[in-house]
């Protein structure tokens, strides 16, 4: 199980990390403000298997890899939301972050909640209660299953 | 059956029919690397095991962002970039040529009917020639450089036809507005645009530049306009038989259709903080300002200058206001100093920058603070883009812009 933090829809890519720390030399170096403007105490208080939450259009914006990227690093198991922007979504399969569209579970769950994703049935389990997501095409779901592109292309 | 111009393209390039929802491996004809991105390029690249680029010549390495660096750490990017072109051949570098979106088909790599990959969102500019082009991650871009090629799933296409003469004081930048606004954010979320009708044949590739530019705003992966006589000469090329056919067919399927009377549009803008808050200019008329920045891979070519420098002739910038003014290109600037339109700026009271991001991302030549307002013709009023995350953004055309640096106040541009 793991902590749900909850974030609203259209979250754009400067959000999830800004600007002004995408050319800092390494993602262990961006972590301390991933959602800093939204959530200052995320950095801090998110720990290895806790969710992300979002409602529509997550990871508008840019094509900075490092939004995906700098969640993985602080542990998030998965990123869950009604829809993904299109670059963020290739950008988290690529990296190896799992990321399923749930129409239903944004409405359901409050910050802080528990919740389990299991990816090979497509279902989240919170508060007692299962939510239907959408499954990965095949091909998008093999790059994830090997741990992403860089694992893929050595196969 | 007929196809979209998208759905063209792809089966050009892979020698077979392809249809909305497959997922095809394509070969890319072009890539764009980016000075922010290249040092995680580089350094996939290697991680991947790769020892060569499949075929350097066609790979472009653009500095933009940082030029001229306005902290010490910015220079190790141009350090990583030189050593990695130097390392794998890599001959079309632009150190200081003005931002990656105009070059790419200024500079003449971006052909009709060509698939081309940027580590940047808005390559979806390319589209004004009639090329496929959208934005990826810097792995993605490593594994292009590698192998030459990407998969992608075939979008469905969004038909936007626009007929009539637009009002004098709307400009390209207020369609394409106006479109976000109605589309939603995410309302072409991983499909393409396709523009057609009168009003958009008589544009030129520079308008047409500023509306692929800002697809990815509604979340598109491109926008398409059918190449024409202007997308030949603009390109320097005569058209063949394969790129004339780049229209979308009549008996083509598209998932939605959506038509607008240009003499119905009027100036907008969006308001702080989604590019799809967007409302008529007159709505917000009165508000005060503290700051105009025209420029951009949006809105700093040439026509949008001049369209500027119509406004500012033999008037001045509003006390307090600062008019920051940024060509797209050293190209732009050139051509802008030479017929004058420096001048009207100047002496207007503009401050002209250096071609580069500069302001749109942030990094230099204008940065606001708490409660500070700024119009601006880029292509995003994110939170904290410009500055701090108090400070407001109102994105609008280069007409509306220059109206409202002379006003001190947000205003409707006049019809002469």
């Amino acid at each position: 199980m793991g902590k749900v933090f909850k974030f609203d829809q259209d979250v754009d890519t400067d959000q999830i990390i800004a600007s002004q720390y995408i050319i800092y030399p390494t993602i262990d170096e961006m972590k301390p403000h991933a959602f800093e403007s939204l959530d200052p105490d995320f950095a801090g208080s998110v720990q290895a298997g806790d969710y992300v939450v979002a409602s529509e259009n997550f990871g508008c914006g840019s094509s900075r890899e490092q939004a995906p990227t700098v969640l993985k690093a602080l542990g998030v198991k998965a990123v869950i939301a009604k829809s993904f922007a299109r670059i963020f979504y290739r950008n988290a399969i690529n990296i190896g972050l799992p990321v399923i569209v749930c129409k239903e579970l944004y409405d359901h769950v409050n910050a802080g909640d528990e919740m389990e994703l299991s990816m090979q049935e497509g279902v989240v389990r919170a508060n007692g209660q299962e939510y239907e997501c959408t499954k990965l095409p095949e091909y998008m779901q093999g790059i994830l299953d090997q741990g992403g592109l860089i694992a893929s292309l050595d196969k | 059956m007929g196809a979209t111009i998208i759905e063209k393209i792809v089966r050009n390039n892979t020698g077979k029919e392809v249809h909305p929802g497959e997922i095809v491996t394509v070969n890319v004809d072009r890539v764009m690397i980016h000075d922010i991105f290249i040092p995680f390029v580089a350094s996939k690249f290697e991680e991947m095991g790769f020892t060569k680029i499949w075929d350097a010549d066609r790979a472009v390495l653009i500095y933009d962002h940082l030029v001229p660096a306005s902290q010490v750490d910015d220079t190790r990017h141009f350090r990583i970039g030189n050593e990695f072109a130097e390392k794998y051949g890599m001959k079309n570098v632009h150190r200081a040529d003005g931002i990656c979106h105009q070059l790419m088909t200024e500079a003449g790599y971006v052909k009709p009917g060509d698939i081309v990959f940027g580590t940047d969102s808005h390559t979806t500019t390319y589209g004004c020639v009639g090329a496929f082009s959208s934005g990826i991650g810097y792995t993605e871009m490593a594994s292009i450089l590698g192998t030459g090629t990407l998969w992608i799933r075939v979008p469905e296409t969004i038909k936007v036809e626009i007929t009539g003469t637009l009002p004098e004081n709307v400009m390209a930048k207020d369609i394409i507005l106006k479109l976000i606004g109605d589309l939603g954010a995410d309302g072409a979320t991983y499909k393409a645009l396709e523009f057609t009708g009168d009003t958009v044949e008589n544009m030129t590739v520079a308008s047409r530049m500023s509306m692929a530019n800002m697809a990815i705003e509604a979340g598109a992966k491109c926008a398409l306009f059918a190449p024409d006589e202007k997308t030949a000469q603009y390109c320097g090329i005569t058209l063949t038989e394969k790129e004339r056919d780049l229209t979308g067919d009549a008996d083509a399927q598209y998932c939605r259709v959506i038509q607008y009377r240009a003499e119905d549009f009027v100036p907008v803008m969006a308001c702080p903080s989604n590019v799809d808050n967007v409302k008529p200019v007159s709505e917000l008329a009165g508000k005060e300002i503290d700051q105009v920045f025209i420029g951009s891979c949006t809105n700093g070519r040439l026509e949008d200058l001049m369209a500027a420098a119509d406004i500012l002739k033999d008037r001045h910038v509003a006390p307090f206001v600062k008019l920051i003014v940024t060509p797209a290109s050293r190209k732009i600037y050139r051509e802008a100093a030479a017929n004058g339109t420096l001048e009207i700026l100047a002496r207007a009271g503009a401050i002209i920058t250096h071609p580069s991001c500069g302001l749109c991302c942030g990094r230099t030549g204008g940065i606001l603070t708490d409660g500070e307002v700024v119009v601006a013709t880029n292509n995003r009023n994110f939170l904290g883009r410009m500055g701090t995350s108090k400070v407001e953004i109102y994105l609008a055309s280069p007409k509306s812009a220059a109206a409202c640096a002379v006003e001190g106040r947000i205003i409707v541009p006049k019809v002469k």
